[in-house]
């Protein structure tokens, strides 16, 4: 028969070894074969997947926890003490050999859990030996790696959406890119001339190519908050966490709580669902937990503790935040470009980020019946400080390469396009990851960058687009120098911050593995 | 530098108890400059050792730690004729290895470290220490099974 093991102990440098080599003699003995992954401290090379699919039966000889146990899913286990493995290998694998008949002659009651992905699996980098500030971190981490895949392709599908509709529409084509496309029919009536691209694609029309890759970009974006929240959730609960931290970000996404709200919602989705699946439960109910129980429980406990706990106060400071811009108008111009920054780079598309945006959108829409141009130059404000977050850190990570994870690097290099885009959520990966430092360096120099504008005055009638849509803005080259200022001021600031602290988590897409879910 | 050398090898260890044992040990780590703070490493070597004592079966004892105070992997080997109670539960341990790390080791010394606890569970390896007549002997067999196997 073919076996895996894993081994383990306390300190890490002798009984791990001993144990495994015992697993390996009596294996070897018997006339089967063994696989022994050794968690040490010399850190420990996982067994490839392929190798755990193909085990008849595990054994874990272990005196600390298995790391990344759910894995080993699915397969008949037979766990022991670490010295056991020592001073009866023989025996282990005499009881491996017992459990993998068993499993055969009765297949449910021998599953260790769910069944295991027959290749690949998902993985943590979290050390349950940590202390709790590396381990939050390490959580945090864990969202965000698999968080980025979704920002770098919508962002940069976004981006490219921008350039195709300003080649295929002109100066206005990235203002008209956003508003005219859907992928649901129109509203009947049709009054804003909505155009299904579903139903309605023309190959010859630029425009409509550059709203696939808008829209594409847009679902791809629509994911950032229920997948970061998710796997943070997976990196605490391990598989039991994946659902109620999904709904629970998507919920957060859907009411407006941005990021922020995704963390919070997958720490909550991931200690619940860790705390249900700790519960000792009879052994008839057992079978159905993991299919049943956790799931419903920790998806209503996070979902309904984010709408009615979160969703209330939520609404109250968009409220709040909103009159309070509005009462600003009159004051000085500055101070407003000041304010706008330092909310547009708060949240990164959370609920404060969003009112600052909404406050200078619907200005906007005001202006085009009336003159004002104190509404431009607000407008112009709020997208240049919501450039500088991606972009400063794009430019510290270029910088500074070794403060940053590899992950964070190769997402540095997209947030170079994210952010001369106007898409903010390409500073979210490190913001997510470390926020305490990372959202007041954005702030500070959006804030620079907001106040700089408005001392400018330039002015800019597109509510969305970037560097795509200079052709709208008033003195371009000052509005650049302003943006290359606020960039400067982030990046400094967040080296800074990073080079007097703990330097980066490692994670699994630091080894490049392939993911699968 | 080795893993082992002759001085850090006690043939005749004769000590009342484990704890006594280990302090011999770490002695001579301390002497080689190895060991920069005999009683802090002594301390965490018992800390170790009282989560679960490091007796195994067929005479061994492997008190070990992972310690800010080791300057570099090391071992030191006693052999004791009479036995001293290392907590396992066939007997008493003849061949006592304390193993130690210094806390922030390479992964290469901690694979030196791992060879060596894989060896411990070979017979032969075993049988070649506790005949070894003499300490270069023993440094030899030791050299030849971890460290250049």
């Amino acid at each position: 028969m073919k076996f895996v093991g894993v081994t383990s102990c306390p300190t890490g440098i002798a009984h791990t070894y001993m144990a495994a080599e015992g697993l390996e003699q009596a294996a070897r003995a018997a006339g089967h074969e063994i696989e022994v992954e050794t968690q040490g401290s010399a850190g420990f090379d996982r067994l490839s997947p392929e190798t755990i699919a193909a085990a008849d039966a595990v054994i874990f000889a272990v005196g600390v926890p298995v790391r990344e146990r759910a894995r080993f899913a699915g397969k008949p286990l037979v766990e022991a003490d670490v010295k056991k493995a020592i001073s009866d290998g023989p025996g282990l694998i005499a009881r491996a050999v017992a459990a993998v008949g068993e499993a055969v002659a009765n297949p449910a009651a021998a599953q260790t859990g769910p069944p295991a992905p027959a290749a690949g699996g998902l993985s943590t980098k979290v050390d349950n030996q940590a202390s709790v500030g590396v381990r939050i971190r390490q959580w945090l981490m864990t969202g965000v790696s698999y968080m980025i895949p979704f920002v770098a392709a919508g962002g940069i599908l976004i981006a490219l959406g921008f350039m195709v509709a300003q080649l295929a529409g002109g100066k206005e084509g990235a203002i008209v890119v956003t508003k005219l496309y859907a992928l649901t029919g129109p509203p009947v009536p049709n009054p804003t001339h909505i155009i299904n691209i579903v139903t309605d694609f023309n190959p010859a029309d630029g425009m409509q190519w550059a709203a696939l890759l808008f829209l594409v970009g847009g679902a791809s974006f629509s994911f950032l908050v229920p997948i970061l929240s998710g796997f943070i959730a997976f990196a605490i609960a391990d598989r039991p966490g994946l659902a109620p931290g999904i709904v629970g970000g998507f919920i957060a996404s859907t009411i407006g709580a941005g990021f922020l709200g995704g963390i919070a919602t997958g720490f909550i989705g991931g200690f619940v669902a860790l705390w249900i699946s700790r519960w000792k439960v009879p052994k008839g109910v057992r079978g159905v937990m993991p299919v049943v129980v956790i799931p419903l429980l920790s998806v209503l406990i996070t979902g309904a503790a984010l709408i009615l706990i979160l969703g209330r106060p939520l609404k109250a400071l968009t409220d709040g935040l909103a009159s309070w811009l509005h009462g600003l108008s009159g004051a000085n111009l500055i101070v407003l470009g000041v304010i706008l920054g330092l909310m547009m780079a708060f949240d990164m598309g959370g609920p404060v980020n969003k009112t600052a945006y909404t406050f200078a959108t619907t200005g906007l829409a005001a202006a085009a019946t009336a003159t004002g141009s104190t509404n431009l130059k607000v407008m112009a404000a709020v997208m240049a400080a919501g450039m500088t977050p991606p972009l400063g850190l794009a430019l510290a990570t270029t910088v500074r390469r070794r403060l940053f994870s590899e992950a964070e690097r190769e997402n540095g290099q997209a947030a170079w396009l994210l952010g001369a885009s106007f898409i903010t959520e390409g500073a979210i990966p490190f913001a997510a990851a470390d926020p305490l430092r990372v959202i007041p360096s954005c702030m500070l120099g959006s804030a620079f960058t907001g106040g700089l504008v408005m001392a400018f005055g330039n002015t800019l009638r597109a509510p969305h687009g970037g560097i795509w849509v200079t052709p709208l803005i008033s003195s371009p080259l000052l509005y650049l120098l302003a943006i290359a200022i606020g960039t400067v001021i982030t990046a400094a600031a967040v080296i800074a911050l990073k080079a007097a602290g703990p330097g980066p988590v490692k994670t699994e897409l630091d080894t490049a593995e392939a993911v699968t879910v | 530098m080795a893993l082992i050398t002759e001085k850090l090898v006690v043939l005749n260890l004769d000590s009342p108890d484990r704890h006594a044992a280990t302090r011999v040990l770490a002695q001579a780590l301390a002497d080689e400059g190895r060991v920069t703070d005999l009683d802090g490493f002594l301390a965490d070597v018992r800390k170790r050792e009282e989560q679960m004592p490091t007796g195994l079966p067929g005479g061994i004892g492997i008190p070990h730690a992972r310690s800010a105070y080791v300057t570099e992997p090391s071992l030191a080997f006693g052999r004791s004729p009479e036995g001293i109670d290392w907590g396992a539960e066939d007997g008493p341990a003849t061949l006592i290895f304390l193993i130690a790390a210094p806390e922030g080791g390479g992964d290469d010394h901690l694979k030196i470290l791992a060879a060596l606890a894989r060896r411990l569970m070979r017979t032969e390896f075993r049988e070649s220490l506790m005949n070894a007549p003499d300490a270069t002997t023993v440094v030899d067999v030791v050299t030849r099974e971890v460290v250049n196997p």
